[in-house]
């Protein structure tokens, strides 16, 4: 057990997804109880106690971003689900998408209440097909159940919800990118300030939440922020659902109470090390988090300020396992090869600079690597920190001088004896994918 | 497509007011799905429809990487080789359809029937590693069920 649960409360079965199953989970209720019983800033303030935090990477205090909202400003505001789950390591969005999609739906309904919302959005990355099925799916119930595009419980409040598919863009998961590409264009992200919440979707006030942010609000508004507060520990109330891949036995979505150690929930909720073999080291919350050595990160309890003090972050929950035997050169060229592919191609130096990290990684491997080659790479990391329009160019610096930082030997063994001291394995030993013989006809 | 103005009509009613130029994407995705592909003809007419200007559907084509501008196979293999992938066997997997197909990404088999494309992360890093075929998701692949879904589509 992972402690305390608050989303993944419920067992899976073919039907759980339903209104019908929400529903005698006790969903809608909340919905109800806050249009009946509380004033919008009431709910803001109630979700600002909480301490709830964003889970799309940043840990950005929710209920500060909705207290930025203006209610009698006479101008349409916007509500947006970040549905665009696409950090490498990630995907427990798509969890809530599939097994709870009422939940986010609810979650979506008690924000519009709150910041004055008609029109919501949920943005959902265009490869996903089952969790858009079901999300659009669990929509079209809740219009026909009267949840959606009517009003609630006798009240004034209405709202509609049109889910909008992407079509393939890491960058559109970056909220302002999202926002761009929900107007119809190219998912440029745009330079702040202003703010989102000042001008976002076509230039009026805009909340972007992540998914898991959302489908948290239901138990806050309904059982208050003092009992949310009461799970987790005091800077990470509640708990994070982590996604864990990688040379794990048994990877998968986990929802772990923050404060959870790190050792037991690696060594006995999952299984361990894939193949028996010893930990090397983690990603512990998406690509674009720092790696963690086993050493660094075994002492470790999973809560934003223990991993912030080892160096890295929690981010989005996407951990990746990685065993010893692992070679590191060849990991970094992967990573490479993604941040090269999906820079937008806006700002210079992330434009530039993924492409010179991708090819002197490439020469590395190909073994016409040189020495000055790490310092290189170190070099082109830094000149993206901070110079670009969004966090893509920095994130991808983050994982590289991360790596080269704890593994820098395998590099400089590669560059002088041209092979790799791993033999370019990225497959755990023991769980490697071996080709079956010719099947005749 | 003239075929899909009605689709188009209903979509625009979802959306609020002044949310034209936002049907750029869900409309060039329903035109994919009808043919395959985004054709010439396709985009003067959306043009037309949505009343923007040309670039802005040239320019949105030519972002997303699931759009296209050519017909490919009737089978679209896309394998993800993000850094889970890579860890549970992509390159295993990309080598045995090669092996069994005789198409590396970016071909199509001669009998117009498979193209094989790699791709970035699908959030399939627990059910590792996964090949879409068109839509679908197969996940948790093992060289034995990957040959399996290689003869179902050869069939």
């Amino acid at each position: 057990m992972t402690g305390r649960k608050l989303i993944m409360t419920f067992p899976v079965t073919a039907d759980s997804h339903t209104l019908a199953a929400y529903r005698a989970r006790g969903g809608y209720a909340t919905i109800e109880k806050a249009v009946r019983g509380m004033r919008p800033d009431e709910v803001t303030k109630e979700v600002a106690a909480s301490g709830l935090l964003g889970h799309g990477g940043a840990a950005f205090p929710a209920g500060r971003k909705w207290g930025v909202i203006k209610l009698n400003d006479e101008q349409p505001h916007y509500l947006c689900a970040n549905a665009d789950e696409g950090e490498p390591g990630t995907f427990k969005d798509r969890w809530i998408l599939e097994n709870a999609p009422h939940l986010l739906i609810e979650g979506m309904l008690i924000a519009a209440f709150a910041l004055q919302v008609r029109h919501a959005f949920v943005y959902i990355r265009g490869e996903f097909d089952l969790p858009y099925r079901r999300i659009a799916g669990a929509v079209d119930e809740a219009y026909a159940a009267g949840w959606l595009g009517a009003p609630i419980a006798g009240s004034a409040f209405a709202c509609d919800i049109v889910v909008y598919r992407g079509a393939g863009s890491y960058v559109c998961g970056e909220a302002s990118g999202l926002l761009t590409s929900l107007e119809g264009r190219k998912g440029y992200p745009r330079n702040r300030p202003p703010r989102l919440t000042v001008r976002g979707l076509y230039q009026l006030p805009t909340v972007v939440n992540n998914v898991e942010t959302l489908a948290n609000i239901p138990g806050i508004v309904r059982d208050g922020a003092a009992t949310f507060r009461s799970v987790g520990t005091a800077k990470s109330p509640g708990t994070q659902l982590i996604s864990i891949s990688g040379h794990v036995r048994k990877p998968g979505v986990y929802e772990v109470e923050y404060g959870y150690p790190f050792a037991k929930f690696l060594h006995d909720d999952c299984g361990g090390v894939l193949g028996g073999g010893k930990l090397k080291c983690v990603i512990p919350g998406g690509i674009s988090t720092k790696v963690l050595t086993a050493a660094e990160i075994e002492p470790l309890t999973l809560d934003h300020a223990s991993v912030a003090a080892a160096g890295s972050g929690l981010g989005s929950g996407g951990m990746v396992v990685i065993a010893e035997g692992t070679c590191m050169v060849r990991l970094l060229q992967v990573l490479v090869r993604f941040y090269h592919h999906e820079s937008c191609g806006q700002c210079t130096p992330c434009r530039e600079g993924m492409g010179w990290l991708h090819k002197i990684v490439d020469r590395i491997v190909a073994g016409e690597g040189e020495l000055d080659d790490i310092d290189r790479l170190i070099a082109i990391s830094h000149a993206n920190d901070g110079t670009t329009i969004c966090g893509m160019g920095d994130a991808a610096g983050y994982a590289t001088v991360g790596i080269l930082a704890k593994y820098r030997d395998e590099f400089e063994h590669w560059i002088v004896h041209g092979r790799s001291r791993h033999g370019g394995r990225l497959e755990a030993v023991g769980a490697e994918w071996a080709l079956p013989e010719t099947v005749d006809g | 497509m003239k075929s899909l103005h009605a689709e188009f009509d209903a979509l625009r009613r979802r959306f609020p007011p002044g949310f034209e130029p936002s049907l750029v994407l869900p409309c060039l995705r329903r035109i994919q799905e009808e043919r395959g592909h985004v054709a010439d003809a396709d985009i003067d007419d959306l043009v037309a429809y949505l009343r923007v200007p040309r670039i802005r559907i040239e320019e949105v084509l030519s972002y997303y990487t699931q759009f296209r501008r050519a017909p490919i196979g009737r089978f679209h293999l896309q394998v993800c080789r993000n850094v889970a992938c890579s860890m549970r066997g992509a390159e295993g997997v990309v080598a045995q359809i090669d092996e069994r197909l005789g198409i590396a990404p970016g071909e199509t088999t001669e009998d117009g029937r498979c193209t094989l494309s790699t791709v970035e992360c699908l959030g399939s890093c627990g059910t590792a590693p996964v090949v879409v075929v068109n839509e679908t998701y197969h996940e948790n692949l093992t060289p034995e069920r990957l040959d399996a879904l290689i003869e179902g589509l050869a069939r």
